[in-house]
Protein backbone atom coordinates (compact mmCIF):
# COMPACT_ATOMS: atom_id res chain seq x y z
CA UNK A 1 0.00 0.00 0.00
CA UNK A 2 2.76 2.39 1.02
CA UNK A 3 4.77 1.62 -2.13
CA UNK A 4 1.68 1.89 -4.32
CA UNK A 5 0.98 5.37 -2.99
CA UNK A 6 4.56 6.49 -3.65
CA UNK A 7 4.42 5.04 -7.17
CA UNK A 8 1.13 6.85 -7.90
CA UNK A 9 2.58 10.10 -6.54
CA UNK A 10 5.48 9.68 -8.97
CA UNK A 11 3.08 9.14 -11.89
CA UNK A 12 0.99 12.19 -10.92
CA UNK A 13 4.08 14.37 -10.63
CA UNK A 14 5.38 13.44 -14.09
CA UNK A 15 1.96 13.83 -15.74
CA UNK A 16 1.56 17.19 -13.98
CA UNK A 17 4.88 18.37 -15.38
CA UNK A 18 3.80 17.34 -18.88
CA UNK A 19 0.31 18.88 -18.70
CA UNK A 20 1.70 22.11 -17.26
CA UNK A 21 4.14 22.71 -20.12
CA UNK A 22 7.29 22.36 -18.00
CA UNK A 23 8.59 19.55 -20.25
CA UNK A 24 8.81 21.87 -23.30
CA UNK A 25 12.08 23.83 -23.19
CA UNK A 26 10.81 26.54 -25.59
CA UNK A 27 8.13 27.32 -23.02
CA UNK A 28 10.72 27.53 -20.24
CA UNK A 29 12.79 29.93 -22.32
CA UNK A 30 9.64 31.95 -23.09
CA UNK A 31 8.98 32.18 -19.36
CA UNK A 32 12.57 33.18 -18.57
CA UNK A 33 12.62 35.77 -21.36
CA UNK A 34 11.54 38.62 -19.14
CA UNK A 35 13.10 41.28 -21.38
CA UNK A 36 11.62 39.84 -24.59
CA UNK A 37 8.26 38.31 -25.44
CA UNK A 38 7.64 37.10 -21.89
CA UNK A 39 5.21 34.18 -21.59
CA UNK A 40 3.96 34.19 -18.00
CA UNK A 41 1.85 31.01 -18.29
CA UNK A 42 4.35 28.79 -16.45
CA UNK A 43 4.05 31.05 -13.41
CA UNK A 44 0.66 29.38 -12.95
CA UNK A 45 2.29 25.98 -12.48
CA UNK A 46 3.75 27.28 -9.26
CA UNK A 47 0.51 29.06 -8.35
CA UNK A 48 -1.50 25.81 -8.77
CA UNK A 49 1.05 23.60 -7.00
CA UNK A 50 1.64 25.96 -4.08
CA UNK A 51 -2.09 26.67 -3.66
CA UNK A 52 -2.75 22.95 -3.14
CA UNK A 53 0.41 22.04 -1.27
CA UNK A 54 0.37 24.93 1.19
CA UNK A 55 -2.97 23.61 2.50
CA UNK A 56 -1.15 20.36 3.29
CA UNK A 57 1.26 22.33 5.48
CA UNK A 58 -1.30 24.64 7.08
CA UNK A 59 -3.35 21.65 8.25
CA UNK A 60 -0.31 19.58 9.27
CA UNK A 61 -0.20 18.21 12.79
CA UNK A 62 3.41 17.29 13.56
CA UNK A 63 2.46 15.36 16.71
CA UNK A 64 0.30 12.93 14.76
CA UNK A 65 2.84 12.05 12.04
CA UNK A 66 2.09 10.97 8.46
CA UNK A 67 -0.20 8.02 7.72
CA UNK A 68 2.45 5.43 6.78
CA UNK A 69 5.44 6.62 8.83
CA UNK A 70 6.08 7.48 12.45
CA UNK A 71 7.31 11.01 11.77
CA UNK A 72 7.87 13.65 9.09
CA UNK A 73 11.29 13.94 7.43
CA UNK A 74 11.46 17.71 6.94
CA UNK A 75 14.62 19.78 6.54
CA UNK A 76 15.42 21.64 9.73
CA UNK A 77 18.20 23.94 8.55
CA UNK A 78 17.22 27.61 8.37
CA UNK A 79 20.62 28.92 7.48
CA UNK A 80 20.91 31.07 4.37
CA UNK A 81 24.30 29.72 3.35
CA UNK A 82 26.64 30.54 0.50
CA UNK A 83 26.13 26.98 -0.77
CA UNK A 84 22.39 27.52 -0.98
CA UNK A 85 22.70 30.73 -2.97
CA UNK A 86 25.62 29.78 -5.23
CA UNK A 87 24.10 26.35 -5.92
CA UNK A 88 20.73 27.89 -6.81
CA UNK A 89 22.34 30.53 -9.03
CA UNK A 90 24.31 27.85 -10.92
CA UNK A 91 21.14 25.82 -11.29
CA UNK A 92 19.34 28.89 -12.68
CA UNK A 93 22.06 29.48 -15.27
CA UNK A 94 21.87 25.82 -16.34
CA UNK A 95 18.07 26.07 -16.51
CA UNK A 96 18.30 29.12 -18.78
CA UNK A 97 20.94 27.47 -21.00
CA UNK A 98 19.16 24.15 -21.48
CA UNK A 99 15.48 24.93 -20.88
CA UNK A 100 15.30 21.95 -18.51
CA UNK A 101 15.13 21.50 -14.77
CA UNK A 102 15.68 18.00 -13.32
CA UNK A 103 12.16 16.50 -13.35
CA UNK A 104 11.12 17.69 -16.82
CA UNK A 105 14.52 16.63 -18.18
CA UNK A 106 13.92 13.05 -17.04
CA UNK A 107 10.29 12.99 -18.28
CA UNK A 108 11.36 14.33 -21.67
CA UNK A 109 13.72 11.37 -22.15
CA UNK A 110 10.63 9.67 -23.57
CA UNK A 111 10.72 12.10 -26.50
CA UNK A 112 13.95 10.39 -27.56
CA UNK A 113 15.40 13.83 -28.36
CA UNK A 114 19.16 14.11 -28.32
CA UNK A 115 18.80 17.33 -26.27
CA UNK A 116 16.96 15.50 -23.49
CA UNK A 117 19.39 12.59 -23.45
CA UNK A 118 22.44 14.89 -23.38
CA UNK A 119 20.85 17.01 -20.67
CA UNK A 120 20.11 14.08 -18.35
CA UNK A 121 23.53 12.46 -18.80
CA UNK A 122 25.36 15.73 -18.15
CA UNK A 123 23.10 16.49 -15.16
CA UNK A 124 24.03 13.13 -13.62
CA UNK A 125 27.70 13.89 -14.29
CA UNK A 126 27.21 17.25 -12.53
CA UNK A 127 25.68 15.48 -9.52
CA UNK A 128 28.50 12.96 -9.52
CA UNK A 129 31.09 15.78 -9.64
CA UNK A 130 29.45 17.42 -6.64
CA UNK A 131 29.50 14.16 -4.71
CA UNK A 132 33.18 13.66 -5.47
CA UNK A 133 34.05 17.20 -4.45
CA UNK A 134 31.77 17.21 -1.47
CA UNK A 135 33.04 13.97 0.08
CA UNK A 136 33.38 14.60 3.79
CA UNK A 137 31.60 17.90 3.35
CA UNK A 138 27.85 17.51 2.90
CA UNK A 139 25.41 20.04 1.46
CA UNK A 140 23.30 21.65 4.13
CA UNK A 141 19.60 20.87 4.48
CA UNK B 1 -8.04 32.85 -19.22
CA UNK B 2 -6.33 31.26 -22.16
CA UNK B 3 -5.75 27.57 -22.69
CA UNK B 4 -2.06 27.64 -21.76
CA UNK B 5 -2.70 29.26 -18.40
CA UNK B 6 -5.41 26.71 -17.61
CA UNK B 7 -3.21 23.73 -18.52
CA UNK B 8 -0.37 25.20 -16.45
CA UNK B 9 -2.74 25.55 -13.49
CA UNK B 10 -4.09 22.02 -13.92
CA UNK B 11 -0.56 20.60 -14.19
CA UNK B 12 0.44 22.60 -11.12
CA UNK B 13 -2.51 21.18 -9.17
CA UNK B 14 -1.43 17.62 -10.10
CA UNK B 15 2.10 18.41 -8.90
CA UNK B 16 0.68 19.87 -5.69
CA UNK B 17 -1.43 16.74 -5.14
CA UNK B 18 1.58 14.50 -5.68
CA UNK B 19 3.68 16.51 -3.22
CA UNK B 20 0.78 16.40 -0.75
CA UNK B 21 0.47 12.61 -1.01
CA UNK B 22 4.20 12.30 -0.34
CA UNK B 23 4.02 14.64 2.66
CA UNK B 24 0.82 13.59 4.39
CA UNK B 25 1.03 9.86 3.72
CA UNK B 26 4.80 9.24 3.73
CA UNK B 27 6.20 12.28 5.51
CA UNK B 28 8.60 13.02 2.66
CA UNK B 29 9.45 16.05 0.52
CA UNK B 30 8.93 15.43 -3.20
CA UNK B 31 12.18 17.01 -4.35
CA UNK B 32 13.12 15.58 -7.72
CA UNK B 33 16.85 16.37 -7.72
CA UNK B 34 17.29 14.65 -4.34
CA UNK B 35 15.14 11.70 -5.44
CA UNK B 36 17.29 11.33 -8.57
CA UNK B 37 20.56 11.54 -6.67
CA UNK B 38 19.40 8.98 -4.10
CA UNK B 39 18.00 6.52 -6.68
CA UNK B 40 21.10 6.59 -8.83
CA UNK B 41 24.07 7.20 -6.54
CA UNK B 42 22.84 5.69 -3.28
CA UNK B 43 20.97 2.63 -4.54
CA UNK B 44 21.96 0.49 -1.55
CA UNK B 45 21.01 3.10 1.02
CA UNK B 46 17.84 2.05 2.84
CA UNK B 47 16.48 5.59 2.63
CA UNK B 48 16.67 5.41 -1.17
CA UNK B 49 13.94 2.76 -1.41
CA UNK B 50 11.06 5.23 -1.53
CA UNK B 51 13.04 7.39 -3.95
CA UNK B 52 13.47 4.51 -6.38
CA UNK B 53 9.76 3.64 -6.21
CA UNK B 54 8.87 7.29 -6.81
CA UNK B 55 11.26 7.45 -9.78
CA UNK B 56 9.70 4.30 -11.27
CA UNK B 57 6.26 5.92 -11.02
CA UNK B 58 7.72 9.10 -12.46
CA UNK B 59 9.08 7.19 -15.47
CA UNK B 60 5.73 5.45 -15.87
CA UNK B 61 4.15 8.94 -15.99
CA UNK B 62 6.62 9.91 -18.72
CA UNK B 63 5.65 6.81 -20.70
CA UNK B 64 1.97 7.72 -20.28
CA UNK B 65 2.70 11.19 -21.71
CA UNK B 66 4.52 9.69 -24.69
CA UNK B 67 1.63 7.34 -25.46
CA UNK B 68 -1.35 9.59 -24.79
CA UNK B 69 -0.17 13.21 -24.71
CA UNK B 70 2.94 13.22 -26.83
CA UNK B 71 2.46 16.92 -27.69
CA UNK B 72 3.72 17.64 -24.15
CA UNK B 73 7.15 16.29 -25.14
CA UNK B 74 7.71 18.62 -28.11
CA UNK B 75 10.93 20.63 -27.92
CA UNK B 76 11.08 23.67 -30.22
CA UNK B 77 14.05 25.20 -28.44
CA UNK B 78 16.81 24.87 -30.98
CA UNK B 79 19.68 25.10 -28.51
CA UNK B 80 23.25 24.14 -29.35
CA UNK B 81 24.06 20.72 -27.95
CA UNK B 82 27.14 22.10 -26.15
CA UNK B 83 25.12 24.69 -24.27
CA UNK B 84 22.57 21.99 -23.38
CA UNK B 85 25.39 19.85 -21.98
CA UNK B 86 26.86 22.80 -20.08
CA UNK B 87 23.36 23.52 -18.78
CA UNK B 88 22.96 19.92 -17.61
CA UNK B 89 26.27 19.98 -15.75
CA UNK B 90 25.29 23.20 -13.98
CA UNK B 91 21.81 21.91 -13.13
CA UNK B 92 23.22 18.67 -11.66
CA UNK B 93 25.96 20.36 -9.68
CA UNK B 94 23.93 23.42 -8.67
CA UNK B 95 20.85 21.56 -7.42
CA UNK B 96 23.00 19.39 -5.17
CA UNK B 97 25.09 22.29 -3.86
CA UNK B 98 21.89 24.26 -3.25
CA UNK B 99 20.03 21.21 -1.82
CA UNK B 100 17.07 21.40 -4.19
CA UNK B 101 15.48 22.41 -7.46
CA UNK B 102 12.18 23.76 -8.80
CA UNK B 103 10.24 21.02 -6.98
CA UNK B 104 11.97 20.75 -3.59
CA UNK B 105 12.53 24.48 -3.14
CA UNK B 106 10.08 26.04 -5.63
CA UNK B 107 6.99 23.98 -4.78
CA UNK B 108 7.54 22.16 -1.46
CA UNK B 109 9.72 24.75 0.28
CA UNK B 110 7.71 27.76 -0.83
CA UNK B 111 4.49 26.01 0.31
CA UNK B 112 6.14 25.44 3.68
CA UNK B 113 7.16 29.14 3.74
CA UNK B 114 10.78 28.07 4.26
CA UNK B 115 12.98 31.14 4.05
CA UNK B 116 15.82 29.05 2.63
CA UNK B 117 13.61 27.78 -0.18
CA UNK B 118 12.23 31.24 -0.94
CA UNK B 119 15.80 32.58 -1.23
CA UNK B 120 16.79 29.58 -3.40
CA UNK B 121 13.76 30.04 -5.66
CA UNK B 122 14.45 33.75 -6.14
CA UNK B 123 18.10 32.92 -6.88
CA UNK B 124 17.46 30.35 -9.59
CA UNK B 125 14.69 32.44 -11.16
CA UNK B 126 16.91 35.53 -11.28
CA UNK B 127 19.81 33.53 -12.69
CA UNK B 128 17.48 32.03 -15.32
CA UNK B 129 16.13 35.46 -16.34
CA UNK B 130 19.67 36.84 -16.51
CA UNK B 131 20.99 33.92 -18.56
CA UNK B 132 18.28 34.21 -21.20
CA UNK B 133 18.60 38.01 -21.23
CA UNK B 134 22.36 37.88 -21.80
CA UNK B 135 22.37 35.09 -24.39
CA UNK B 136 19.35 36.25 -26.34
CA UNK B 137 19.43 40.02 -26.13
CA UNK B 138 23.12 40.75 -25.64
CA UNK B 139 24.67 38.06 -27.82
CA UNK B 140 21.69 37.37 -30.05
CA UNK B 141 22.24 33.64 -29.66
CA UNK B 142 20.77 31.42 -32.37
CA UNK B 143 18.74 28.94 -30.34
CA UNK B 144 16.66 31.65 -28.70
CA UNK B 145 13.96 32.57 -31.19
Amino acid sequence: MRSAVIFIAGVLFAVGLGVSGMTQPHKIIGFLDLLGSWDPSLLFVMVGAVAIHSIAYITLNKQKGPVFESSYSLPNSEKISKKLIIGSLLFGVGWGLSGFCPGPGVVSLFSGNIASISFVISMLIGMFAFRQMGKGEKADG
Amino acid sequence: MNYEIISSLVGGVLIGLSATMMLRLNGKIAGISGILEGSIFEVRNKDSRWKIIFLLGFLFGGLYLLLFQSETLINKFNQSIWLTILGGLLVGFGTRLGSGCTSGHGVCGVSRLSVRSIVATMSFMLAGFATVAVLKHLFNFGGFH
